[in-house]
């Protein structure tokens, strides 16, 4: 606050003895907040594709799994096209782009079991894929047909929640369900690098590491919370934070899918097993806009992005799967040929979406009658009707 | 039949609900082996283990959205938020998350959690600890809004807000904890009333006071010493707030002619200006006089040596009786 003030001051007129200037009190502390050395990554898969070993994650993959993995990413970036292509026709009030994290998504995404549980922000598209979600589905609150839309215990994937961080307690508490009621499933909390400072979050890690609670804390660092770089959110890597909640952290490079997988299920496994929380930093970059309605070109450098679309997560896996021969063309056009049709499904499905009746937004609110809906609800009800019969 | 005080007939049916149903968890800070501040939930860890009654980290918002997510997972938490003061860090989570739920999966999940929330003032507490926050939660839909004013209520009250399967805050007023009636803890005994029902506690033929909560005491004193001069009141005890019982109130109004809405929060966007509104629309040509309000000043809550003041007494309810009577 002082340095700001003293900005503000010091563009007042001054007498002019103008000797004795000093810098603004804040901008003379102000430490730099840049991350002096990042860490090393979790990595499976260098950026030009060339498989490699981590000591703690083996990971055995057949080329039936891998060329699958590679689809399921090709498959979601093309949902998620279609999504951004949808609003700026005007189909959808907005769309919350997933380009770039599709690794992160897809890797952590497959490591879970069916029963395994995922509570996602609105940008798990890709999470969403893996639990089963049709894409479709994924439109109506972007479309304004609804506000979530689906049945949570269908896929064991919650609804999406927009208020920032506010899952990652409802992912703690459902896995403390989890742990009272005998099973054996574990739950994956994501959030963003944004999140971590929401004060949420925080007593997410308070709570899962007091009765250690199989859940699994998957941040997507895509250094970007809209406007704002990570270096505004944490002075320390953010995966070092789970040091200090008593839990392990790890950085993992969310560009490799194959990382990501080994990581989350070794993640889920300790979970599963007693072990407790762990925190993942998947580190990885948001390659759109936050939604459809910024303009990041205001607040990032192009070189920033073209130094990251070098580390593609499609590119790099299918350097790998040519590196390895494991794919031909007749793979890659088979999964374009299916990519068009599920763009088509997803478009026709979204202009199929009703709009929903006016009185549907009374239904569900309660479960048990409340006397002031039914009162409003007969109100509405009546002066709707009236417009009918006017013939309007 | 038991005397219980308030505390003691919340904390009987607490007890009742949990061995009914095992997903019954209670969830709160000191709540295990203090009991509570308030021991409200005293023994209750001692005989239910600390897998149900929840000893959490100091961070209501925590409590709450940790709380949602049991109940997705099948529990029925009841949270215990400390003091009224203190529910502000989780208001976000009630109506943000807890609130909309069920609305934002178009009813396929419902989440059948009670947040009870000891509060009012009258105990000559430090700040945060005497607030009435009624109106915040009753702006929201999705959520339903009770008071127990008695240990009647307090016993039956509890119970029916566990076996709702909306979301409940559930108000105690703290400073009737101690207050004391006799309880029928018979196992085949029921309750007499839904929860979502306002009650006349005493009956009268000149005017009509509502209140809720701690108040409801204070009104039917002000009845008693208004008996003496002559003068007849009618008492409804609201008990629900959201949704709030207007049948109740106009049928008690029609026969009256006057209202005075009564609560300790502030007056101003209170219960009492909902409740003049729809008694307005419903009794205009039946009241003698408008509907006035007594409760709390737009003021931050006062320091205790004059929350007295602050706070509607005999007194103050019946200098509104006097100001009806004098249109």
């Amino acid at each position: 606050m002082t340095g700001r003030r003293a900005v503000e001051k010091s563009t007042t007129p001054t007498p002019a003895s103008g000797s004795t200037k000093r810098a603004p009190q804040g901008r003379g502390t102000r430490r730099t907040t840049e991350l002096k050395e990042e860490p090393e990554l979790i990595q499976l898969l260098t950026p030009t594709g060339e498989r490699i070993d981590h000591p703690d994650y083996p990971l055995e993959l057949s080329p039936e799994q891998a060329r699958s993995l590679y689809r399921d990413m090709v498959l979601v970036r093309r949902v998620d096209a279609e999504g951004t292509a949808l609003q700026r026709q005007g189909e959808l009030g907005l769309w919350a782009s997933l380009l770039g994290q599709e690794a992160a998504q897809i890797g952590s995404g497959r490591a879970m079991r069916a029963d395994d549980f995922a509570f996602p922000t609105y940008r798990e598209h890709g999470v969403a894929w893996c639990k089963g979600v049709p894409p479709v589905n994924l439109l109506g609150m972007f479309r304004g047909v609804n506000n979530g839309g689906w049945d949570p215990y269908e896929n064991n994937f919650n609804l999406y929640t927009i208020v920032i961080g506010s899952q990652a307690l409802h992912a703690v508490g459902y896995a403390m369900g989890v742990q009272r009621d005998g099973g054996d499933s574990a739950v994956i909390a994501y959030f963003g690098d944004g999140a971590s400072s929401q004060g949420d979050v925080l007593e997410s890690f308070v709570f899962a590491a007091s009765y250690n609670a199989p859940v699994v804390f998957f941040c997507q660092n895509n250094q970007w919370a809209i406007s704002e770089p990570v270096s505004r959110q944490f002075r320390v890597p953010l995966y070092q934070r789970a040091a200090g909640f008593g839990f392990p952290g790890v950085r993992v490079d969310g560009n490799d899918v194959f990382a990501c997988l080994a990581v989350t299920r070794a993640a889920l496994e300790n979970a599963r097993s007693g072990q407790g929380p762990m925190l993942i930093e998947a580190y990885t970059y948001r390659m759109g806009a936050h939604t459809t309605s910024d303009d990041p070109t205001r607040y990032r450098s192009s070189d920033e992005v073209e130094s990251w679309r070098a580390k593609d997560p499609l590119a790099r896996l299918r350097a790998y799967l040519d590196r390895e021969g494991l794919a031909d063309e007749t793979f890659y056009k088979g999964i374009e040929d299916e990519a068009d049709e599920l763009a088509e499904q997803i478009r026709s499905g979204c202009l199929a979406l009703p709009d929903p009746e006016p009185l549907s937004m009374f239904e569900h609110s309660y479960a048990a009658p409340h006397a002031q809906v039914a009162e409003e609800r007969a109100f509405l009800a009546d002066y709707l009707a009236g417009f009918e019969e006017e013939g309007h | 039949m038991t005397q219980l005080t308030l505390a003691k007939a919340v904390n009987a049916g607490l007890r009742r609900a949990m061995e009914q149903d095992p997903k019954v968890v209670l969830m709160g800070e000191d709540i295990g082996k203090l009991g509570g501040v308030f021991r409200v939930t005293d023994g209750l860890q001692k005989d239910f283990g600390e897998d149900r009654v929840i000893d959490t980290p100091l961070a209501e918002s925590g409590i709450i959205g940790t709380a949602l997510g049991m109940a997705l997972r099948g529990f029925r938490p009841v949270c215990e938020i400390q003091f009224d003061g203190f529910v502000f860090p989780a208001f976000d989570q009630i109506t943000t998350q807890v609130a909309k739920f069920r609305a934002r999966s178009l009813g396929a999940v419902s989440v059948p959690m009670v947040i009870r929330i000891p509060s009012g003032g009258g105990i000559g507490a430090v700040e945060h600890h005497s607030e009435s926050p009624e109106a915040l939660f009753a702006h929201t839909a999705g959520l339903r809004v009770v008071s127990c004013s008695n240990p009647v209520d307090g016993y039956w009250m509890i119970q029916q807000a566990i076996r709702s399967d909306d979301p409940v805050i559930f108000f105690e007023p703290k400073r009737r904890y101690w207050e004391k009636d006799e309880v029928d803890l018979d196992p085949g005994a029921a309750a007499s009333l839904p929860f979502d029902r306002a009650a006349v506690v005493r009956p009268g033929t000149d005017i009509t006071l509502a209140a809720h909560g701690p108040m409801v005491r204070t009104c039917l004193d002000a009845a008693k010493a208004a008996a003496a001069e002559g003068r007849s009141i009618e008492v409804v005890d609201l008990r629900t707030i959201s949704p709030l019982d207007v049948d109740t109130v106009v049928a008690s109004v029609q026969r009256t002619g006057r209202l005075v809405v009564v609560h300790e929060a502030p007056v101003f966007f209170g219960l009492g200006a909902e409740l003049a509104a729809k008694v307005t629309e419903r009794c205009f040509y039946r009241l003698e006089a408008p509907v006035l309000r007594v409760g709390g000043f737009h003021a931050p809550y006062p320091p205790s040596r004059v929350e007295e003041i602050y706070l509607p007494d005999l007194d103050r309810v019946l200098d509104a009786v006097d100001r009806a009577f004098a249109f």
